[in-house]
């Protein structure tokens, strides 16, 4: 399997990894649809199966994008290869 | 692909995968006796819960139309009613029998408990016999009503086990058959996207109120949704937002439209996809859709939800290859091809449409071989 994540939509800001990735591995992913083409990064952490690698930079507060929606605003700043999840992601959603 | 399953055709003209002869008790005090019958008559189904007592308005109306749908659904050839008085066990027994199938109520009342099993267990007994003569007969995938919800999902529901739902609910609406969805507290920060697939206007504007009224509840009760959803399942599997959960959900339905908006466990009227207004509670909302008139269940699981139902089977499928080597006696459809890319998803699909209609055909999914008979009521607000 020489993928390590796949990417729902053109755009997104986020893979997802369908296999465990270590920090300091480059890795290469694909889009879910076509299959292609394929999009490469360098791990800066670890990502277990099925977590998002971001794949481009988000400024803190700036939209994450999946599925080509945004799925919530980062709290603090993303690099490529960044693991993304509740350490540096926020739902927008009934948000005090 | 096949287009047609062998399925029991009902007096009223619908069609029910199982053959059950159901014991319903009525309330929490008829749960003994309706378990003696289960224990006595072999092939009856005692479907034992703990409500129906000093229910009351709307929640009392949940209750009946949860307990008469139960009782109506296509996959039960006969029931027994059980209940402690005589007046809600026979208005719960006489809505059912309207279906035109055998149907029988006992009141514990003025008999006890040991009466009451005897009387109840010859009227089983009689009712069992007859149900193994009815033949199963092909039908057409359009005669078919199933119900979809996933649970503890992870990424991986979104990559692939959605996505082969949606594909194969996209399949079933083509061939005229008829869907049920639900899950509204799911759907938050994706309400937007169901909303404008409503066919029409009227269904747009149930939907938007069903959403409206769920999002005031939350806010009364001062609850912080966030602190719940994801689930910290969710979030093990690497789900980080509630938007990104509702987004992945969605999934299960494809492109398609949807043709309108069901109260809890209100039956479906006519064919097309439906959404129900539903908890995310897996067991609680398979029992709402089972009321609903669902006879078989698609669920995909990321993390590995085990969920079944005593009347609907519930068909297990998951992408994740953890899931899928830990707990494989639960998963009925392994989809894990998607994330290897060694299957596309109309291949996966194809899998999934066929392990659906020999289900249909009967052969038992695994939360049935392995005893899950979730039957789970949703309450509104406690009794008087």
């Amino acid at each position: 399997m020489p993928h390590r994540f796949l990417i729902h939509e053109p755009g997104d800001s986020v893979g997802v990894a369908v296999a465990d990735i270590k920090a300091g591995e480059s890795v290469t992913g694909t889009f879910l649809h076509d299959h292609s083409p394929s999009v490469a990064v360098t791990a800066r952490r670890d990502i277990p199966l099925g977590h998002k690698i971001a794949l481009a930079a988000v400024a803190a507060q700036g939209p994450v994008v999946k599925y080509g929606v945004v799925i919530g605003d980062a709290t603090a700043d993303i690099a490529p290869g960044d693991h993304v999840h509740v350490h540096n992601l926020k739902s927008r959603r009934w948000a005090k | 692909m096949k287009n047609t399953f062998l399925g029991y055709r009902r007096r009223d003209g619908k069609v029910g995968v199982r053959n059950h002869v159901a014991i319903l008790p009525l309330d929490d005090l008829s749960n003994a006796a309706a378990t003696a019958v289960g224990h006595l008559i072999q092939g009856t189904l005692p479907l034992p819960h703990p409500y129906g007592r000093l229910q009351f308005g709307r929640d009392l109306r949940l209750f009946f139309d949860t307990m008469i749908g139960t009782g109506r659904n296509p996959n039960i050839a006969a029931v027994v009613v059980i209940g402690i008085e005589p007046n809600w066990t026979r208005k719960v027994a006489e809505a059912i029998t309207e279906t035109g199938k055998p149907v029988a109520w006992f009141a514990i009342e003025r008999s006890g408990d040991l009466a009451t099993i005897e009387k109840a267990s010859r009227k089983a007994k009689e009712f069992v016999q007859a149900a193994g003569e009815i033949r199963r007969e092909e039908v057409p995938l359009s005669e078919l009503v199933v119900s979809i919800k996933c649970g503890e999902s992870d990424t991986t529901s979104g990559l692939a086990a959605n996505p082969i739902v949606g594909r194969v609910v996209e399949r079933l609406l083509a061939a005229g058959g008829t869907v049920i969805f639900g899950e509204t507290t799911e759907l938050t920060g994706g309400e937007d996207i169901v909303a404008a697939r409503m066919k029409t206007p009227e269904a747009r504007a149930r939907f938007q109120k069903v959403f409206d009224d769920y999002a005031r509840l939350i806010e009364t009760e001062g609850a912080d949704l966030l602190g719940s959803q994801p689930t910290q399942g969710n979030i093990i599997g690497g789900l980080t937002t509630i938007e990104e959960k509702a987004l992945g959900n969605i999934q299960k339905i494809g492109r398609a439209r949807v043709d309108g908006v069901l109260a809890k466990a209100e039956a479906v009227p006519g064919r097309g996809l439906w959404f129900m207004d539903s908890s995310s509670a897996a067991a609680e909302a398979v029992t709402l859709y089972a009321a609903g008139g669902a006879v078989i269940h698609l669920f995909p699981t990321g993390q590995g939800n085990i969920i079944g139902n005593p009347v609907i089977p519930v068909i297990k499928l998951s992408g994740n290859p953890l899931t899928v080597s830990t707990m494989s006696e639960h998963i009925d459809v392994d989809v894990t091809g998607i994330l290897a890319l060694t299957k596309t998803l109309d291949q996966a699909a194809d899998d999934l449409q066929d392990m659906l209609i020999r289900t249909a055909d009967g052969r038992p999914a695994s939360a049935e071989v392995l005893g899950h008979k979730e039957f789970v009521l949703t309450r509104l607000f406690e009794s008087a």
